[in-house]
């Protein structure tokens, strides 16, 4: 026992010999932690405060859930709040299901040149950044001059007018997404299908099972695990809908569906300089997210035994 | 081969490929064309473009709109700002993600376990915009190159996917086989595990890169000042505010041919902006496709 105790103390020993000099490699990246990220977490209290510059956070008078209120009352932030669930209830129909086709009908392929170039193809629009594809979206759909317009005027269609008709904003949002994440998205799935057991597939095929059978029964529940914890992270981004994007889409014509929260706080806060309230605003966002995370993270464990913790 | 293995199929399995080749050859389609067409676009001639008259292929091949690019001064500020951030910026996080991951890939280090915590917590909750803002400036960061480098030193998703390539792929022995030597950490950090780690930094100098290079929101947040503006922001005044100044584009002399041109330059800025990620793509292609698969094992 003692001889025991006396090897373990021995290893604890060995074990923390170098922890000075851990701790000095770690050092920078842990003040850049506490600087970045915990001190503006510490800047959260000004959702409940009457901020003011001159007497700084900690010494601004409370006034506790005033702008939570102002936030879920006023009739301008309704409607951020109803124009952000759609978008990413919309955005969560579209994209996270393609993908997973995508990957299935690549796995699906013989030849082995083809799959790499529509691989490399479909990865590629990942990489641009998000100035450019609105600004490849606002020159080629333009009323006039764009080569969309061109096409559907040729076909025998009417020109329509992309960027002013406030009923299309949300499927040019969703569907130029899908155009640029489809092939990055599919990434994982396809790494998962190539994982699949061949014994599963050689017994299906024994079975008489077709194609669309193996892929129904045997693919796809190989895969169901990743799919479960990509879906948990997709329903979790359902009311964090990225600033950049929404942005620079809106115009005077979309507003009334194009103002989600993260283009509201930064209205309120940066333009307005109204502080409580876009700090309480974002603070909603986050703590929404973070629910809807937890939420549907519990439903998974209950339903298929997967999930992130 | 191929066809044998077509023609012994059944009428089903038949259709089945059929239908999966046309679906990706089409999505081939939808994906490549806007690119494609973009590039076309930027070597037409103004009235061409203008005149629709541009569908796939360049009509009355012409360098004008890069001239226009190449001799604007805002373009060029900004491409020069946006090549300093991504190149500074990308250094910074490689010190930064390395000094981090590797004392968290140790099982040596005894607070391992906390400080890995301490950093996934970051992952999930942020201050949001306004704390951040409030503490950049603070710091007198705003409007400065510093703005651009230091609030983003480090991505804790990207740190957890390097320290999981290090603990997955670097054998304990190793450590073991450094310390009998006589190595300490640091020894070993510089002489054994940052050689080994190659194929992951490729990983984070793509990401950080590319996030450098499209940068968009810290700009808009933190710079005011035009000379310190990257490319991202000059083209949100180009393609989406449609503020070309006309004064700059000296090759065009009638009015219509002054519209063709200044189309013909936001083609060109598109291409230019985007061919030094897209250059680089398909050189790193493989080892991003195993940056995704680490991030995700780790989720």
């Amino acid at each position: 026992m003692a001889k025991q105790a006396k090897a373990g103390q021995q290893k604890k020993k060995r074990h923390g010999k170098y922890d000075w000099q851990f701790w000095a490699i770690i050092a920078l990246p842990l003040l850049y932690a506490f600087i970045f990220a915990y001190i503006p977490m510490g800047g959260i209290l000004m959702a409940f405060k009457d901020y003011s510059i001159r007497k700084g956070i900690l010494g601004s008078p409370w006034v506790g859930l005033k702008y939570f209120r102002q936030f879920l009352t006023s009739t301008s932030s309704v409607t951020v709040i109803r124009n952000t669930l759609i978008l990413g209830v919309y955005s969560l129909v579209v994209n996270f299901p393609l993908p997973i086709l995508l990957a299935v009908l690549v796995n699906e392929l013989y030849h082995q040149k083809f799959k790499k170039f529509v691989q490399f193809i479909s990865y590629a629009p990942y990489f641009i950044s998000t100035v450019v594809l609105v600004g490849m979206m606002m020159q080629m759909m333009d009323l006039r001059t764009g080569v969309i317009n061109r096409i559907i005027v040729m076909l025998g269609g009417t020109a329509v007018n992309f960027f002013g008709d406030p009923g299309i904003f949300r499927s040019l949002y969703v569907w130029s997404g899908l155009w640029q994440t489809i092939g990055y998205s599919s990434i994982i799935y396809i790494a998962a299908l190539s994982g699949v057991s061949m014994e599963l597939k050689e017994a299906a095929v024994v079975d008489g099972a077709s194609r669309l059978q193996r892929i129904i029964h045997v693919d796809l529940p190989s895969i169901l695990p990743t799919i479960t914890i990509m879906l948990i992270f997709a329903c979790g981004g359902i009311v964090s809908i990225g600033f950049d994007k929404v942005f620079l889409m809106q115009n005077s014509m979309n507003a009334g569906v194009s103002e989600v929260i993260s283009t509201f706080v930064y209205k309120v806060g940066l333009v307005n300089s109204d502080f409580g309230f876009s700090t309480a605003a974002g603070l909603f966002q986050s703590l929404v997210s973070f629910a809807l995370l937890l939420l549907v993270n519990w439903i998974a464990k209950k339903v298929t035994e997967t999930s992130l913790w | 081969m191929k066809n044998e293995k077509f023609r012994h199929m059944s009428l089903g399995e038949k259709i089945f490929t059929i239908v999966d080749y046309v679906l990706l050859i089409l999505l081939v389609i939808v994906i490549a064309y806007p690119l494609i067409y973009i590039v076309s676009a930027s070597f037409s001639s103004p009235q061409a473009v203008i005149s629709g008259k541009v569908l796939l292929l360049p009509v009355d091949v012409t360098l004008k709109g890069y001239r226009a690019v190449f001799q604007n001064p805002k373009i060029m500020t900004g491409f020069r700002n946006s090549f300093l951030y991504t190149i500074v910026g990308t250094l910074i996080n490689l010190v930064m993600t390395v000094l981090c991951a590797y004392p968290l890939s140790r099982k040596e280090f005894t607070a391992r376990n906390r400080i890995t915590s301490y950093f996934v917590f970051t992952m999930y909750f942020s201050g949001g915009l306004v704390p951040t803002y409030i503490l950049v400036r603070n710091l007198h960061m705003v409007n400065t190159v510093w703005a651009m480098l230091i609030p983003t030193a480090m991505s804790s998703y990207n740190m957890i996917i390097c320290r999981t390539y290090m603990v997955n792929s670097i054998p304990d022995e190793l450590y073991e086989a450094c310390e009998i030597d006589g190595g300490s950490p640091w020894e070993y950090l510089v002489k054994v595990v940052v050689p080994l780690c190659k194929p992951i930094l490729a990983v984070m100098v793509l990401y950080y890169g590319v996030s450098h290079w499209n940068d968009y929101y810290n700009a808009m947040i933190f710079l005011k000042n035009e000379m310190l503006q990257p490319l991202t922001i000059v083209m949100r005044e180009i393609l989406i505010q449609n503020q070309v100044d006309f004064t700059m584009l000296r090759d065009a002399k009638a009015a219509s041919e002054m519209q063709g041109l200044a189309q013909l330059l936001k083609y060109s800025t598109i291409v230019v902006a985007s061919v030094p990620v897209l250059a680089i793509y398909p050189f790193v292609q493989k080892y991003f496709v195993e940056g995704v698969m680490i991030g995700a094992v780790k989720g």
